[in-house]
C-alpha cells in the first residue's frame, strides 16, 4: 500500500468517523459500535469490495451484509463519502421523511438487507453464496458480525452450515470491540478462543488488528483463504476508536449527545482537546 | 401425480425453483437425485434453512422449503417474520403433519397454532390442501405467485370430487343448503363431507364451504354462508385462538355483523394416538361433528340451558 492509498484511507476514515458524531447528535446512535467497524468498512468498500456506486443491482457485484445492523452510521458514513448517497441526506437521520434510522434497511440504494435482529444475516449471506456459487459466479459475500452477536445460537447453526456447504466464497469480518450493549464479553458469554471455534466448525481463520490498513490489505488480499472452506477475519477494534473520552466504555453503549457535545467530540476526533461529556447513555436494548 | 413428481416437473421447467429440507425428505425422497445442486438439504436447521431461502430469493430464486409443520412455523418464525416476511420474498413453506395428522407425536410436533402464526405475518399467504389433489392442483400457482406462501401439507388421498379451479381467494362450495353454514379447511374437510352426509340423513340442509386458502379469504362465500344459514360453524384442526373461528369474527366485527357461530376447535394440546382414535376421543370424528350441530340447533330453539348442560350434551 502507497502512503497516498493509506492517507486515502484514513483521511475517509476520519470524515465518516465525523458523520457518526454528527448523527449521534442528531437523535443518537450506536456511536461506539459504529466507530469500532468504521475502519473495516473504509477498507473493504475502497479496496475489497467488486461495487461501485453505479452498479449497487449488478448481479456479479460483491455482497456486504452488515449484520450487526446497530452500527449502520458507519456504513452511511462510508456511503457518503464514496457518492453511494449525497452527503446532505445524512442531515435527515431519524427523519419521518427520510428512512436512515438507527438499522439498515433496503430502501437505502447500496444495503443489501434490513438488519437490527442479530444473528440473521450469516444466513441470508448463505443463500445469496449459495445462488452465486449455482451460477458459477465469482463474487463473493461478505457478512459483518459484532462480536455480541456470537451469542446468538443461529450463528452457529448458520456457521455448521457454511462449513459444510463448503462455501469459500463467503467471508465472515468479525468486529472483535469485546464489547456487547452493557458489558465485555468476556465477562458475559466468554468468546475466547475465538478462533478454535471457527476451526472445529470447519472455518478457515484469520486474526488482525481491526484498525490497521496494511493488515487488512494483507489478510482481505488471500481471499478465498483457502478452497472449500468458508473464511472468518476476526478484526480486533476498540469500541469508540477515534474518541478517548469514550473508547471502550461500557456506559457509552447508546447515545444522544447534546449539540455542544458534538462540537467537543469532532475537536476530540481532530486532537485538539479531549470532550468532556455529561449525556448519560440510554438503555435502548 | 404425487407432491414429489408435481414439483419435480415444475422445477424441471423453472430453473429459480431451489428445493430445501432441514432434513425432512419424507415427501421429497427422489428429488436430490433429479435437481442435483438445486436440492440443498441443511440439516436441521430451520432458521438458517429460512435465512437462506431468504438470500437464494434476493438473487432471484423460488425456494420451496420443508420441515415439520410445528418447526418451521416456530422455531423458525423470527427468521420467517423478519427475513422473508418484511422483504415479502416468494419463499414457500411446506409444512409437513399440521394439526391432527401428527397423530402419534405428542405435543412437541402438534402445529395447531400454525395458522394464528403464519397469519400474523403481513402479506403472508395460507393455503391448506384439503387432499393431495387439491395440493398438486394449487402447487404451480403458489410457486409461481409473487408472495410468501404457508402451505398446511396433506397429501391424503381425497374423499370428495373437486370441480373449482385453483384460485387463491375462491373458496369452493361443496354442497348449497340454508340450516348450517359447514366452513372448513384442510384435513378436516374429510370429516365435515361425512358429517354433512349424516345431518342431511336428519332433515338438515347443510352448506360446505371447503376455504382452501385462509389468506387471501373468500369473504364473500363466507358472508353469503353466514348471511343465508341458520347457523354457522367453524371447523379446524387448530387452536380456536388465532384459526378460522378468529378470522370470522375479525370479518364480521369489521362489518358490525353479528351471527350465531358454533366454533368446533382445539382448546388444548390433543392426546396423541392413532388418527382416527385422535378425531374419535377428541370429538372430531364425523359423527361427534353432527351430534354437536344438532345439539346447538336444538340449543337454539331452548336458550334456556345452562353452560354446563350444553357441555355435556355437546361432548356426549
Amino acid at each position: 500500500m502507497t502512503d497516498i492509498e493509506h492517507r486515502s484511507l484514513a483521511d475517509t476514515a476520519t470524515r465518516v468517523r465525523e458523520h457518526i458524531i454528527r448523527m449521534s447528535g442528531n437523535g443518537g446512535c450506536f456511536i461506539g459500535a459504529s466507530l469500532s467497524c468504521t475502519d473495516l468498512i473504509v477498507y473493504l468498500y475502497k479496496h475489497v469490495l467488486n461495487i461501485s456506486p453505479d452498479r449497487v443491482v449488478d448481479p456479479d457485484r460483491d455482497y456486504f451484509l452488515l449484520s450487526k445492523g446497530h452500527d449502520v452510521p458507519a456504513l452511511y458514513g462510508v456511503f457518503a463519502e464514496l457518492g453511494y448517497m449525497d452527503s446532505a441526506r445524512l442531515s435527515n437521520h431519524l427523519h419521518p421523511q427520510d428512512v436512515l434510522y438507527w438499522h439498515p434497511n433496503r430502501e437505502v440504494p447500496g444495503i443489501e438487507f434490513h438488519s437490527g435482529s442479530l444473528g440473521h444475516l450469516l444466513s441470508v449471506g448463505i443463500g445469496v453464496a449459495l445462488d452465486i456459487r449455482l451460477r458459477k459466479g465469482s463474487n463473493r459475500v461478505f457478512v459483518m458480525l459484532g462480536d455480541g452477536e456470537l451469542n446468538e445460537g443461529s450463528i452457529w447453526e448458520a456457521a455448521l452450515v457454511a462449513g459444510a456447504q463448503k462455501l469459500d466464497n463467503l467471508i465472515v469480518v468479525i468486529d472483535r470491540n469485546a464489547f456487547q450493549a452493557n458489558l465485555r464479553t468476556e465477562d458475559l458469554l466468554p468468546l475466547e478462543p475465538l478462533e478454535d471455534k471457527f476451526e472445529a466448525f470447519g472455518w478457515s481463520v484469520r486474526r488482525i488488528d481491526g484498525h490497521c490498513f496494511s493488515e487488512m490489505e494483507e489478510v482481505f488480499g488471500t481471499v478465498p483463504f483457502e478452497p472449500g472452506r468458508p473464511g472468518v477475519i476476526i478484526a480486533d477494534t476498540v469500541r469508540g476508536k477515534g474518541l478517548p473520552s469514550i473508547e471502550a466504555r461500557a456506559d457509552r453503549w447508546f447515545v444522544n449527545f447534546k449539540p455542544e457535545e458534538v462540537d467537543m467530540l469532532l475537536d476530540e476526533l481532530h486532537g485538539i482537546q479531549r470532550a468532556e461529556l455529561s449525556s448519560e447513555a440510554l438503555h435502548v436494548r | 401425480m404425487t407432491y414429489e413428481s408435481t414439483l419435480r416437473s415444475i422445477a424441471a421447467t423453472d430453473e429459480r425453483v431451489i428445493v430445501m429440507t432441514a432434513e425432512n425428505r419424507a415427501a421429497i425422497r427422489a428429488l436430490p437425485d433429479v435437481l442435483g445442486e438445486r436440492f440443498i438439504d441443511v440439516g436441521i436447521c430451520e432458521q438458517t434453512m429460512l435465512g437462506a431461502a431468504a438470500g437464494l430469493a434476493l438473487r432471484g430464486r423460488i425456494p420451496v422449503v420443508h420441515a415439520l409443520a410445528a418447526f418451521l412455523t416456530m422455531r423458525a418464525f423470527e427468521f420467517t417474520r423478519t427475513d422473508v416476511g418484511i422483504a415479502h420474498l416468494p419463499v414457500k413453506l411446506i409444512g409437513a403433519v399440521p394439526g391432527f395428522l401428527s397423530d402419534g407425536n405428542g405435543p412437541t410436533h402438534q402445529a395447531i397454532e400454525d395458522i394464528a402464526i403464519m397469519r400474523g405475518i403481513p402479506g403472508m399467504h395460507i393455503f391448506c390442501p384439503a387432499d393431495a389433489e387439491e395440493l398438486n392442483a394449487f402447487l404451480p400457482v403458489i410457486i409461481h405467485s409473487q408472495a410468501p406462501w404457508y402451505v398446511r401439507f396433506n397429501a391424503l388421498a381425497p374423499v370428495v370430487s373437486h370441480t373449482e379451479a385453483p384460485v387463491p381467494g375462491k373458496a369452493e362450495i361443496l354442497s348449497e343448503g340454508y340450516d348450517v353454514a359447514l366452513l372448513t379447511y384442510g384435513f378436516m374437510l374429510r370429516e365435515a363431507h361425512r358429517a354433512r352426509e349424516l345431518l342431511e340423513g336428519q332433515g338438515v340442509s347443510v352448506r360446505l364451504v371447503n376455504l382452501r386458502t385462509l389468506v387471501p379469504l373468500d369473504t364473500e362465500a363466507v358472508l353469503s354462508a353466514v348471511l343465508e344459514c341458520s347457523l354457522t360453524v367453524t371447523l379446524e384442526d387448530h387452536f380456536q385462538t388465532g384459526g378460522l373461528y378468529s378470522i370470522l369474527a375479525e370479518l364480521l366485527l369489521g362489518r358490525g355483523m353479528g351471527a350465531d357461530v358454533l366454533p368446533i376447535a382445539l382448546t388444548h394440546w390433543f392426546s396423541p394416538g392413532r388418527l382416527e382414535h385422535v378425531l374419535d376421543t377428541e370429538g372430531f370424528s364425523a359423527v361427534h361433528i353432527a351430534h354437536r350441530i344438532l345439539r346447538q340447533l336444538e340449543g337454539n330453539s331452548t336458550p334456556m340451558q345452562t353452560e354446563s348442560e350444553y357441555l355435556f350434551k355437546t361432548y356426549l
